[in-house]
């Protein structure tokens, strides 16, 4: 089977106007606390969401927005709860790390590694109540250490539980890149648990749609859990304001205020030798560089823009559909905010 | 005189210590950015990131103190400790008891808590009340820098675990995080004196379970800990101006608790008020009472606490949170 692009591309438009809404929102203050973006995931999100029907679940990590959009969740309803506004989809009283849609089986949780034991649980349930239902867990990579998702992932093996654990893969947990703190191969470690796993770059939704597309119908059927790995670039980073991307877009501004308090450590007396602080200072630097050459600044990975390529060719249907999707947001943030924030 | 940040200060009492004592490590997740000045300084043996594994790390620091290290293990948030809550209620508490007092294990905990910024229940919790419930713990809040790194010694030097909770409202770098650094459309009820401060020339270790007269007042006792205890003293100039006279007893510590100087704090005025951002029920503001009347002491009572799941909403979390017209009219009523 083959997916249909115009909606996929239909679906990743539509959480990324809502979030760049919201980031705009964060910057002038509207929203509060941290804020986690799934801006650069929405392939990943896509070809996965836009296959499940009534009945399925979902556990949600900390960027739970586009999946809820996707999945048919309010945009106003959801913007208001950004908000911290009472007619919000929680009343105020989640924010975007703590979303949750009953009607919807979808929950969230900032607990890192939370979202296995969840889908676990939905997918038990649907065992009993529902059968042909299942549940997806979507988590990133540093969640793949956390002890309660590897549980679950066994335990969903030996009860043959109809979950998809999908692992939005993108290297980095906040400022620490995985390939320094996860050892061995994330494929392996899944099949080692006992489950099928298959890798796919997440840029591309069609084949990420492919791939869950056969994972999900085997699930369906109670063949048991799949792990789909899926590799993104966070566009934002981890979340908005991380100060390493602000040190890679300003760097005159940003680098001195790490520099500072390094320099005037690194020449105290009594501590470690100097070779061992060069190495200390070394690993700091390497990171400054990795974020420099980050891929997120490469238009390359941005899976909206991958998708659109392939529907470039009919440009009168593309720009009606865009045209018709910014005046949907448009009409969301008038609703809510009463005016459009210039 | 010296000043410092309120994570400057902790930051630098434990290089201090780690100058002094080679086997102080420390780690936690993205430690080699977060403490990048202690890393530069003390190298990457010492100073080193760990994978989201907290009950795996949290638990190999209990052993590694057993077996003579001094870890310094960080949570990036005291809820967090939801997931590894066994290596501190099974292990590192136990230790102790079980080996009829012949082993310990002296690591030190620390853990940003708090909230009155906009991240929601599951991140901005105190959950002091539930820490010092378990026997064999020490557990404590500062709420200046100079407390602040003066207890980080102490802890550094105690015999046994010690959990150290940080208020993010005090905490330059979160801050940063969450507002300032990227954006300056909002503004958080900051408590001045609790984020900046003076601290001495060398760090001294503070006696742990000692609480601090921040006030002194006739008509009624506020006692409390962390941001609260700067909301107290903000409620208390207002109070004063309507002739009442309160006194804030900052505790520092909530285990071990210092039930002398609290007794006497009530003896003198007759009147106790609990300010405490910690859940209401079953903690710390309950214990305080029950401590005074154990003592035999008569009193009026009345506690400010946070009651319900912390709301997403600046608004509502405003007054979920103590707040300082909610110390006052709860203080009005006392004086009734
Ligand atoms: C149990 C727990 N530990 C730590 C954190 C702090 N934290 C929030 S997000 C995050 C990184 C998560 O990395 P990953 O799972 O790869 O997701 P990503 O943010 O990269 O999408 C961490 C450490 C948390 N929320 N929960
Ligand atoms: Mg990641």
């Amino acid at each position: 089977m083959a997916p249909d692009l115009w909606s996929l591309y239909a679906l990743m438009l539509k959480a990324r106007l809502f979030e760049e809404a919201a980031t705009k929102l964060w910057y002038e203050g509207l929203i509060s606390g941290e804020m986690h973006l799934g801006t650069g995931e929405e392939g990943i999100i896509a070809g996965v969401v836009s296959q499940l029907r009534d009945g399925d679940a979902m556990a949600l990590d900390h960027r739970g927005t586009a999946a809820l959009l996707m999945r048919g969740v309010d945009s106003v309803s959801l913007l208001h709860e950004f908000l911290g506004h009472p007619q919000g989809l929680c009343g105020g009283m989640g924010g975007h790390m703590h979303l949750f849609s009953k009607e919807h089986l979808a929950a969230s949780s900032g607990i890192v590694g939370s979202a296995g034991p969840a889908a676990a649980g939905f997918a038990l349930a649907a065992q009993y109540l529902h059968p042909q239902s299942i549940a997806v867990a979507f988590f990133g990579d540093g969640a793949m250490n956390q002890g309660m998702l590897m549980e679950s992932m066994n335990l969903a093996a030996v009860w043959k539980l109809p979950v998809l654990f999908v692992c939005k893969d993108d290297g980095w947990g906040i400022t620490t890149q995985s390939d320094v703190s996860t050892a061995g191969n994330l494929d392996d470690r899944a099949r080692g648990l006992g489950l099928l796993a298959f890798s796919v770059d997440g840029v591309d939704a069609a084949r990420v749609w492919e791939i869950a597309h056969s994972a999900i119908e085997r699930i369906r059927s109670g063949e048991g859990p799949v792990f789909l790995h899926a590799r993104c670039v966070h566009l934002e980073g981890h979340f908005l304001g991380l100060q390493t991307i602000r040190i890679l877009r300003d760097p005159l501004k940003e680098m001195p205020k790490v520099a500072v308090g390094l320099t005037k450590s690194i020449l105290k007396l009594h501590g470690a030798a100097v070779s061992e602080r060069i190495t200390g200072l070394k690993s700091i630097m390497s990171s400054v560089i990795a974020a420099l050459r980050d891929p997120r600044r490469d238009h390359a990975h941005d899976p909206i823009l991958h998708t659109r390529a392939a529907l470039q060719s009919d440009e009168t249907r593309l720009k009606a559909m865009e045209d018709r999707m910014e005046e949907d947001i448009h009409n969301i943030l008038i609703t809510v905010l009463g005016e459009v924030p210039s | 005189m010296k000043t410092m940040s309120f994570i400057q200060a902790v930051d630098d009492a434990l290089a201090q210590a780690m100058a002094e004592d080679p086997h102080i490590i420390v780690f936690g997740e993205d430690i080699p950015l977060l403490r990048r000045d202690l890393l530069v300084r003390f190298g990457p043996r010492r100073v080193r990131g760990t994978p989201i594994s907290e009950s795996a790390f949290l638990g190999a620091g209990v052993a590694a103190a057993m077996a003579g290290l001094r870890p310094v293990v960080e949570m990036y948030m005291v809820d967090f400790l939801g997931v590894c809550m066994d290596a501190l209620l099974n292990h590192a508490a136990k230790v102790e008891a079980f080996s009829g007092g012949k082993w310990t294990a002296p690591l030190v905990v620390r853990a940003p808590c708090g909230g009155g910024y906009g991240d929601g229940g599951q991140h901005e919790q105190s959950l002091w009340g539930m820490l010092a419930h378990i026997p064999g713990l020490t557990v404590i809040v500062p709420s200046t820098p100079a407390d602040a790194g003066g207890l980080m010694l102490a802890a550094l030097k105690q015999d046994g675990p010690v959990i150290i909770l940080e208020h993010k409202l005090l905490s330059e770098m979160w801050l940063e995080f969450l507002g300032s650094g990227a954006r300056k459309t909002v503004s958080f009820d900051i408590p001045a004196g609790g984020t900046k401060g003076s601290v001495p020339q060398k760090w001294e270790p503070l006696p742990l379970g000692e609480a601090t007269l921040r006030r002194d007042g006739h008509d009624l006792t506020i006692i409390s800990l962390g941001v609260s205890v700067h909301r107290a003293l903000e409620a208390a100039t207002l109070l004063e101006a309507e002739g009442i006279s309160a006194g804030v007893l900052d505790l520092r510590t909530v285990s071990p608790l210092d039930k002398k100087t609290v007794c006497q704090e009530v003896i003198k005025t007759g009147r106790l008020l609990v300010v405490d951002e910690d859940y209401e029920t079953f903690g710390l503001s309950g214990e305080l009472a029950a401590v005074i009347l154990e003592a035999g002491i008569a009193f009026k009572y009345a506690r400010v606490c946070t009651q319900m799941t912390i709301p997403y909403s600046r608004h509502l979390e405003d007054e979920v949170l103590p707040n300082v017209k909610r110390i006052c009219t709860a203080a009005q009523q006392l004086m009734k």
